[in-house]
């Protein structure tokens, strides 16, 4: 990453300042870390509603009538089974199956597909798609002409009720407050929700149309200490932390995304081995059994008095009120509450797997 | 931002406000802002001598575990055992509920080298 340069700005930076929000660093971005406190904003977003400037995530398009043989070639998932106006999670992964990057695949229309990838890779997956094309497509990177923003919470729909009629992970073009755009049901809370892409020029009025919208259903704006509390509560995972280029889908447990059977994609030979031959190391989410230190990322994990994992992520479940982490152990200790310890500064503290995700997600 | 006048501060954000030999310390409003919501706080045990500069307890906030240091030297005579129920009585009133230990002081000359409100206004850009 680039962190010589002065981090970007969203176009939602000034009323981010004007919301009084403690700023953060994150992939290269100048990013809220949270506005009224991590905790309050986390319960908003799980009981009534929350927005998040997610305008950092990278935007990439791929179109052209090449554009579903090229993506299907890179990606783990099925594009053929992805019909228009809907979205699925994927992989981008290498030959040996680790992964380049995971993203929300949009199709908007039959030949074009817009990427939301993670910040930090975005310039990465740019290259790798260019490189790796096997024909001609349009690729181009939208990022900083998008304003991103992700509607949060079960009071959602009725904030937006236009867009109450899409299903989950469904897309489709969308006007508000005069300025059209499109919104998806989507995110990364566990909630109900949306969310919207907008021209940059357009940002403003977004913003304070929602806000507005809200006020009635105790909507607040969120920050990414929340935001990476609400993913970890779900056990949704987050790159450079659950998931790199030395870890494979079939690992991390997410070979649901992952179409073993469709024709010859990048990592395909690697996954289909694993899959056969099982792996040395699984993704677990677990609990500690009371209130105390917290579980952070490079924690060990010990079983029956030996190392047998590592934290990838750790942090406080506001809805438990615990320490909660993901981490990646030897499958032997992978089964559901099997006992493990976690080492806190040179201490065990007791933990238990549990099954994911850790809270009960919005049907 | 609140800086109460009376206090002293150290660079790394915890207060010091001395009574007689004695000095009640905690961390600052600027800091507890900064850690975002403290979920645990790690304080010495009562009768461990500290040493102006250490560290000597661990405040755990929702982003990550920050290292409190002792602003002055000595033996700590009472903790807030408060917090261990409590621990965002840290957030809700860090110079007052959110106390974290009280020293009893070795060498008080050591109050001397501590940032003046004014200071430490300035250390935070405030």
């Amino acid at each position: 990453m680039a962190s010589n340069h002065a981090p970007q700005r969203t176009p939602f930076y000034a009323a981010h300042r004007a919301l009084g929000a403690t700023m953060t660093e994150f992939a290269g971005w100048e990013m809220p870390l949270q506005y009224s406190g991590v905790v309050a904003e986390h319960l908003a977003v799980r009981r009534a509603v929350g927005v998040f400037d997610i305008s950092h995530m990278g935007v990439l398009l791929v179109a052209g009538p090449n554009a579903q043989v090229v993506l299907n070639a890179l990606l783990t998932n099925d594009v053929a089974q992805l019909q228009s106006g809907h979205a699925q999670y994927t992989f981008i992964c290498n030959e040996r199956g680790g992964v380049v990057d995971d993203l929300i695949l949009y199709r908007i229309e039959p030949s074009m597909f817009l990427l939301v990838v993670n910040a930090i890779n975005m310039e990465k997956d740019f290259n790798w798609i260019a490189a790796h094309a096997t024909q001609p497509v349009v690729l181009e990177n939208r990022t900083t002409q998008t304003a991103a923003l992700a509607l949060q919470g079960p009071a959602a729909a009725r904030v937006l009720p236009e867009a109450a009629g899409l299903s989950r992970f469904q897309i489709a073009r969308f006007t508000l407050a005069g300025c059209t755009g499109w919104t998806a049901r989507t995110g990364y809370t566990g909630e109900d929700g949306f969310e919207l892409f907008f021209d940059v020029a357009d940002a403003e009025k977004v913003w304070r149309e929602l806000l507005e919208r809200g006020k009635p259903f105790g909507l607040v704006p969120a920050g990414l200490g929340a935001r990476d509390s609400l993913r970890l509560e779900m056990c949704y995972p987050l790159y450079g932390h659950e998931l790199d280029e030395n870890t494979t889908p079939v690992e991390a447990g997410l070979s649901q995304f992952v179409a073993f059977d469709k024709g010859p994609f990048i990592g395909q030979p690697a996954l289909l081995q694993q899959r056969k031959n099982g792996v040395s190391r699984r993704l677990i989410a677990f609990a500690m059994d009371y209130k105390g230190p917290l579980p952070r990322m490079q924690c060990k994990i010990f079983a029956g008095g030996q190392p047998v994992g590592t934290v990838t992520s750790g942090s406080y479940s506001p809805m438990l009120d615990v320490g909660i982490g993901l981490g990646y152990a030897e499958p032997a200790v992978a089964a559901i509450g099997t006992q493990i310890q976690v080492e806190i500064r040179g201490r065990l503290y007791p933990a238990k797997v549990k099954p994911r995700p850790l809270v009960k997600k919005h049907k | 931002m609140n800086i109460p006048n009376q206090l002293k501060y150290t660079r790394s954000h915890e207060w010091v406000r001395a009574e007689g030999a004695e000095a009640v310390v905690g961390i600052t409003d600027h800091a507890q802002r900064e850690l975002t919501d403290v979920v645990y706080v790690e304080l010495p045990q009562v009768g461990k001598r500290v040493q102006a500069g250490a560290a000597c307890a661990v405040v755990e906030s929702v982003k990550a575990a920050s290292d409190i240091y002792a602003p002055v030297s000595g033996e700590v005579v009472s903790i807030n055992s408060a917090l261990a129920t409590a621990p965002e009585l840290v957030n809700r009133d860090p110079y007052g509920n959110g106390w974290m230990f009280r020293v009893r002081m070795s060498d008080p000359t050591e109050l001397g080298s501590l940032l003046s409100a004014e200071q430490y206004a300035q250390h935070i850009g405030a």
